[in-house]
């Protein structure tokens, strides 16, 4: 059923757990002028290098800081934002269609919200906290969901930091030329290094101050293979986040020393997920891009199969692309007698023990 | 002095004495935990799937060497049947372990404390987050037909908390259950 936009402002209004949420775009900060949309001057916009595939979506993203605060950037790999911190992402689809929002409240909890463009672009509404299914026809027998509260929370409280695309490596000035699906940051878009001079952003370690990050890799195609793992799946598929204990970490982290998790923790590393028709399969196989796990559930729509699990019901043809020509031509098998378990010890928890 | 401060202490030194008297040990709230637990996984009838049935003297009767074990990785099934078009498009195994339906196969999970093939490893927030969400660990694939997530997730944390505590508290049994089989296209 899709429901038109008095119908979601009616389920909302229903909601008894979306008090204090607010219930129209308009009222959340974003815009000093909604009828005319003008964007309040004191919401920066920003793009990530790396951004996350939504199918197509056409995306614009904002994020606000309280006045007279700074993100503490000490740990390069997980800021931490001041109370009060507000981001939002709207998607098109050839027109507005939805804007998520994320504000970090007093109790240091983000509450998440998203809010539905109508037809005419002139409203946006509180969505229920169940989502909307089915909202927009996006191909034949393809629609968008709006996300639930669950599904905000699922992507955003599986990293160390819940702010996503809003980190040194995505905010760098070195800009990776064949990242997919990236515009480039636009005149007057936030950049790291235009964070650190405007005092927004306190406490990046100085290596990153004197050199924008940028991942390391053998070629151009490789840096762009990590940079769209690290985008995609690094929110979920980390070391410090609540899947940890996978033993696969897709992240690029600025911290890490050693290279590459997403190297480190898939390449001849026998997969978790096992079917009968795959049962050997790793997660990635040097030039064999078909039989590697990663590559067969990017590549995949089946609910069952697909990666990422959410968020999409479209394959990333051009990010699969990058990923599979990668590991078919860049990657060089492990030499014989090697492990075929997570060669660094210290970067497969399950190999710590316990969770205590 | 306030004449009523040695009433006032005696009142005092009585009320902690009666709160001594009644407090509840750490051992106790722990018990109490797993006991209300038990009390909410029996209620539900988690273990009519959860646990396999085997064909005993009198007919199907649960196997307690697999309690809470979930669909036997020894036990190999054959592909689902293929049911005529039509309204009865659910098939299930006679152990009530494995489900064959429009989402394709699913197989009833390890709820066991066993670290590599169950919960063991599983933090009680993970529980509560895969509960929550509908989703694997909380943010992966959905959880499939025919376990029925919504009315669990109906429950407070409090009481998901103990029904973690009582899935812990079960003796841990080594058993793999098989990925969900897509349907077929």
């Amino acid at each position: 059923m899709l429901l038109t936009v008095p119908a979601l402002v009616a389920a909302t209004t229903a909601s008894t757990e979306r008090a204090g949420v607010p219930k129209r775009l308009a009222d959340t900060g974003l815009y000093a002028n909604f009828a005319e949309l003008q964007v309040a001057a004191d919401n920066l916009p920003f793009s990530p290098q790396y951004p996350l595939w939504s199918d197509g979506a056409t995306k614009r993203r904002w994020i606000h800081l309280p006045p007279g605060t700074a993100i503490d950037a000490s740990d390069v790999d997980a800021w931490r934002f001041p109370i009060g911190t507000k981001l939002w992402k709207e998607f098109a689809f050839g027109r507005r269609v939805e804007t998520r929002y994320m504000e970090l409240g007093a109790n240091g909890e983000w509450t998440y919200a998203t809010y539905v463009w109508n037809e005419d672009g002139r409203d946006s509404v509180l969505a229920p906290e169940r989502g909307v299914r089915g909202l927009l026809e996006l191909a034949p027998g393809v629609r968008h969901d709006i996300p639930s509260v669950s599904d905000c929370r699922a992507c955003h409280q599986g990293a160390p930091t819940a702010v996503l695309g809003f980190g040194a490596l995505q905010l760098s000035s070195d800009r990776d030329p064949s990242a997919p699906h990236a515009d480039g940051a636009k005149g007057g878009e936030l950049e790291l290094d235009a964070l650190v001079r405007r005092g927004l952003l306190r406490g990046l370690p100085d290596a990153f101050v004197e050199h924008a990050p940028r991942i390391a890799a053998s070629n151009p195609r490789e840096r762009a293979a990590l940079g769209y793992l690290h985008g995609n799946c690094g929110h979920c598929h980390n070391a410090r986040g609540p899947l940890a204990d996978l033993g696969l970490a897709l992240d690029y982290p600025l911290g890490e020393a050693r290279g590459a998790p997403a190297l480190l923790t898939t390449l001849g590393v026998a997969s978790k997920f096992r079917s009968s028709a795959h049962a050997n399969d790793v997660r990635i196989a040097a030039n064999d891009p078909d039989h590697s796990v990663l590559a067969r559930r990017m590549a995949s729509r089946k609910p069952l199969l697909q990666m990422p699990p959410l968020g999409t019901q479209i394959a990333d043809d051009e990010g699969l692309a990058l990923v599979r020509g990668w590991i078919a031509s860049d990657l060089a098998p492990l030499s014989s007698g090697a492990s075929m378990h997570s060669p660094i010890p210290d970067l497969d928890p399950l190999a710590k023990g316990r969770r205590p | 002095m306030n004449k009523f401060a040695p009433l006032l202490l005696i009142s005092g030194l009585a009320a902690a004495g009666a709160l001594a008297c009644f407090a509840v040990h750490p051992d106790d709230q722990a018990a109490s935990r797993v006991e209300r637990g038990k009390y909410i996984v029996t209620s539900f009838g988690c273990a009519d799937c959860h646990t396999p049935l085997k064909l005993g003297p009198n007919g199907p009767e649960r196997d307690l060497a697999m309690n809470f074990a979930g669909h036997p990785a020894s036990l190999e099934l054959p592909p689902a049947p293929t049911l005529p078009p039509g309204p009865w498009n659910v098939s299930a195994a006679g152990t009530m372990t494995a489900w064959s339906g429009p989402w394709g196969t699913s197989f009833t999970a390890n709820l066991t404390p066993d670290d590599e093939t169950g919960i063991g490893k599983w933090s009680e927030a993970q529980f509560l987050e895969t509960v929550r969400s509908g989703r694997h660990l909380g943010r992966g694939r959905a959880i499939l037909p025919p376990m029925p997530i919504e009315p669990l997730a109906n429950l407070n944390d409090s009481d998901l908390g103990a029904v973690y505590a009582y899935l812990h508290s079960l003796p841990p049994i080594s058993n793999r259950v098989p990925q969900p089989i897509p349907p077929a296209e």
